[in-house]
């Protein structure tokens, strides 16, 4: 099991030489010819006025908080899919029951109106 | 072992003993570790130049056109020739940006496409690591490429590749829910998270037995890569090319590395889950398993291409809506309906992986994606209802001030949303 992650992390260093080594080929043949017109910032022609890093209304903070319910609720899943073959019935019973639970929850949302893109 | 069926075990039995002459027996194992490391990452560039061309051909043809032609045989060589052009392409990083995580981006996206071909089951025995958290391994790290194109819209400080990028972080978020919903299906009947043994209990293809996951991994799969028509992060008309707008030369490049090679492993992932992965018939006596796993993940990677020369582009709420009104409480649906049916199975004395299982379970697939649709079409029926029965009081009073009139439209506005 170990090995199988050590290899990831060697696979991971492999892909990052392998795009580093593209980027360090164009680096030595591209060329280099910057001027202030060309370095700003390209967004519709006119001048740019101000940052983007500005803060402004993320509209989907909801589906933020819905994706992290379902996400804790996958990591209970994955445990219990594995164990499928061997468990009680009782127990898929359960299941049934915590996702219908969840169900709950995004129905709730919907009638509140929550899973609208404003 | 035979070179045709398994090329690279026979490689590797070659290499073994030609690098035990001069190194220690960890030696040995730790140069394979990194050659086979090293074949799968080179594999996955030549899949991007591959499956471009392939993409271009495809919608070329969808849309009369020849498309690259001019390049070698067929345009062949037509992706290096971009290659080329992407090297001697000058690089322009704007003033404003933010120079680290700007130049970072690229390589993240792409490096994180590249490592999800560790667990990529294309043999029997060839595979670069058989976890036994195979599946969860690919989602998490596919979910890495997100970080990489939300750091390339805030590190290239434009207003339009942040728009994209948020839209990104909205949309791939979102589609993460079903594509891991219908994923449990399959570790559910398959008894673990292990790629190989998730195909090797596969006597029948999951497609037939579990054909709503299927649907739901290849869309939300879709969805993920960010391909059209869920490409809403690069809507060319409305945000110019979102994330990517400041990129110029190889970091643009790494980009569409990134997104190609991502969607070829989502046609393997969609070829290993449901559609038996390596298994075929023999061809002349041979099992070729690469062969047939290469043939089928291609296809898939095919009506990729097909749905995206077919769609055009979805809008954003209805992008979000489809998702958490429909494939959420359809795949939340599907894992009940499926457990129960398995169980129900087991309880006649079907066994798991013959025919009349399947046949089973495919039947309550059926019966759920029917019921489904009649309620997705009688609701649509309704909100149509309803909007028209709005629509009939601002005809009768068209003495109405102007102003009145669009409030009452926009009040009928929400209710038709609401009744979807």
């Amino acid at each position: 099991m170990l090995q199988d992650f050590a290899f990831v992390g060697i696979m991971l260093i492999v892909a990052v030489a392998l795009t580093g080594a593209a980027l360090l080929l164009a680096w030595v043949f591209r060329p280099r010819k910057p001027n202030p017109i060309k370095s700003s910032t390209y967004e519709c022609g006119v001048e740019t006025v101000g940052d983007a890093w500005v803060q402004f209304k993320v509209q989907y903070y909801i589906y933020a908080l819905v994706f992290v319910l379902f996400d804790i609720e996958t990591i209970f899943l994955f445990p219990w899919a594995v164990a499928y073959g061997q468990l009680p019935l009782f127990a898929v019973l359960e299941m049934v029951l915590f996702i219908l639970i969840l169900a709950g929850a995004l129905v709730y949302a919907w009638r509140k109106g929550d899973l609208e893109w404003v | 072992m035979n070179i045709i069926n398994d090329p690279f075990t026979w490689a590797a039995k070659l290499i073994e003993p030609w690098l035990g002459g001069f190194l220690p027996p960890a030696g040995v194992y730790w140069t394979m570790v990194v050659l086979r490391a090293a074949v799968l990452a080179i594999f996955a560039l030549v899949m991007f130049m591959l499956m471009t061309w392939i993409e271009r051909k495809g919608v070329a043809r969808i849309q009369n056109r020849l498309g690259p032609n001019l390049a070698g045989p067929w345009g062949l060589f037509q992706p290096l020739a971009d290659a080329i052009k992407a090297i001697t392409k000058e690089d322009i990083t704007p003033t404003d940006a933010d120079r680290l995580v700007y130049n970072i981006a690229p390589i993240l996206a792409a490096a994180a496409a590249i490592l999800v071909y560790a667990v990529i089951p294309f043999g029997p025995g060839l595979i670069g690591a058989d976890m036994n958290v195979g599946i969860f391994f690919v989602l998490a790290v596919g979910a890495i490429g997100i970080i990489g194109i939300l750091m390339a819209g805030w590190g290239s400080n434009n207003k339009y590749a942040l728009l994209g990028a948020f839209r990104v972080v909205a949309q791939l978020v979102s589609y993460e829910v079903p594509q891991v919903l219908s994923v449990v299906v399959v570790v559910m009947l398959a008894g673990s998270m292990s790629m190989i043994t998730i195909v090797e209990k596969q006597p029948v293809w999951f497609i037939l037995v579990l054909p709503i996951a299927a649907l739901i991994s290849l869309f939300s799969g879709m969805a993920e890569i960010g391909r059209s028509p869920f490409d809403l992060l690069d809507a060319e008309s409305e945000i110019i090319a979102g994330h990517h707008i400041e990129y110029s030369g190889m970091k643009f490049a790494l980009f569409f590395l990134g997104e190609y090679v991502h969607a070829f492993a989502v046609s393997c992932i969609i070829v290993t889950l449901f559609l038996g992965g390596w298994r075929g018939p023999n061809i002349l006596g041979l099992t070729v398993p690469w062969l047939w796993f290469f043939v089928k993940a291609v296809l898939v990677f095919n009506v990729m291409v097909w749905a995206r020369g077919t769609l055009p582009r979805l809008r954003i709420d209805h992008l979000m809506a489809f998702n958490w009104k429909f494939l959420v409480p359809l795949s939340l649906a599907n894992v009940i309906v499926v457990a129960l049916a398995d169980r129900l199975a087991q309880a006649l004395g079907l066994a798991m992986g013959t025919w009349p299982w399947a046949l089973m379970l495919l039947a309550f697939n059926l019966a759920l994606i029917f019921a489904a649709l009649a309620l997705v079409g009688s609701s649509g029926r309704r909100a149509q209802q309803a909007a028209e029965s709005h629509a009939t009081p601002v005809a009768e009073t068209q003495e109405l001030a102007h102003e009145e009139v669009m409030t009452h439209g926009a009040e009928g506005a929400p209710a038709t949303v609401g009744a979807h």
